[in-house]
């Protein structure tokens, strides 16, 4: 078979890597199973986005995917180029497709940032289980809805809130509730909430790799863990893109007489976009 | 056999952009209303749910047959390539699933 040794190596390792991310996503939907009641909804954590106040599902993370899809493109271009032998077209796309991904790479670390400070606050009982607070109507509210009242933020803002304040917040008001994050969880109204959390309590803000405000701790660690192998993907993928560059910008490839190196790296390249595609979708919106 | 005529110019490039760029408009769409009649229980899961994934298969596939030029490599390469993923990938899946419901029911 005529196909060039670089590439196909290039597309078996992207064959195992494909199935190293299976093995991750689908051992998420697998645990995910397991403990529906308390496994977050993710349109209830990933709810910022930067410089607008409130509860703005899905947008933030689409944004990052569009210019995933875009820097996927400029890659494109450039492999095209290359075909064409047009070295400043090349080294333009290329340098273009750094940005996207060095823009994507910022993004996620400010998601990660959000996500480890934590959004609203959460309780949680003697035996594990992450429970939010709830108004009459059901909505979910934050620690600084509770103690600072119609002052309070939808989010926390970095705000850190004394145990005792946010217990005495609950027990003054009779109509709250604690419900459980997940899409079929339990509800406890008042007094039964009440009776849960004089067998011990703890709030809890933000998330680690112990535990998180959102639900089950495994949510957070299946979070950091794909979305950080991923974004490691991202990362060695705009430092091979910026090898790439260099060695276009020095004429490399119109010495050796052709951009088959640009066609390599771009396989790669486009792949990290793939798994995004499916991370996206399995992490955000299903 | 053989190698597979390969577009020229860049239109077909900005052709799969604004196609994928779509796909991904109509899934945050959905995933923000979340329309009613659209979450009715279907094999296992939500319509809703299979609607997005299907809409993630479809973008996949774009991506790896024009991105990555899987389309216009030798038949041979491609079926190299397909055949492994699409063979382990959704078994698996499926052992999973199976394996998660059972833990599920206990």
């Amino acid at each position: 078979m005529r196909a060039e040794y670089g590439k196909l190596m290039m597309w078996f390792f992207l064959i195992s890597d494909a199935l190293t991310f299976s093995g991750f996503l689908t051992a998420y939907g697998f645990m995910r199973f397991k403990f529906e009641q308390s496994w977050p909804v993710a349109e209830a954590v990933f709810t910022h986005f930067p410089g607008v106040e409130g509860d703005q599902p899905l947008l933030y993370v689409a944004l990052m995917t569009f210019i995933l899809i875009m820097s996927s493109v400029t890659m494109v271009l450039a492999v095209n180029a290359g075909h064409e032998k047009k070295q400043g077209a090349v080294a333009w796309w290329m340098l273009a497709t750094i940005i996207g991904g060095a823009i994507f790479l910022g993004s996620q670390a400010w998601e990660w940032y959000h996500f480890i400070q934590g959004d609203k606050g959460a309780i949680e009982l003697a035996d594990t289980r992450i429970l939010k607070v709830a108004d009459a109507d059901g909505h979910v509210l934050s620690f600084s809805q509770m103690v600072h009242g119609e002052a309070g933020h939808a989010s926390n803002h970095e705000e850190e809130f004394n145990q005792s304040d946010v217990f005495a917040a609950f027990k003054a008001n009779p109509n709250w509730k604690l419900i459980e994050p997940g899409k079929a969880g339990a509800v406890y109204e008042h007094a039964e909430a009440m009776a849960l959390l004089g067998q011990g309590a703890e709030i809890v803000q933000g998330a680690n790799m112990h535990r998180n405000e959102y639900g089950h701790k495994l949510f957070a660690n299946f979070f950091f863990f794909i979305t950080g192998f991923h974004g490691f993907h991202v990362f060695s993928g705009v430092v091979f893109n910026f090898i790439l560059f260099y060695n276009v910008l020095l004429g490399t490839y119109e010495r050796r007489g052709h951009y088959g190196m640009v066609e390599k790296i771009g396989l790669y390249w486009h792949f990290v976009d793939l798994v995004w595609v499916f991370v996206f979708t399995f992490f955000y919106l299903v | 056999m053989g190698e597979h005529a390969h577009p020229t110019g860049t239109a077909w490039i900005w052709k799969i952009f604004w196609l994928l760029l779509a796909i991904t408009a109509v899934e945050v769409a959905l995933g923000i209303v979340k329309p009613e009649f659209l979450l009715v229980q279907f094999a296992g899961t939500s319509l809703l749910n299979l609607i997005f994934i299907g809409l993630t298969l479809v973008k996949a596939a774009y991506i790896v047959m024009y991105f990555m030029h899987l389309k216009f490599e030798e038949t041979f390469l491609q079926w190299t390539i397909y055949l492994p993923v699409l063979i382990l990938i959704p078994y698996l899946t499926f052992i999973l699933i199976a394996e998660g419901a059972q833990i599920y029911a206990a």
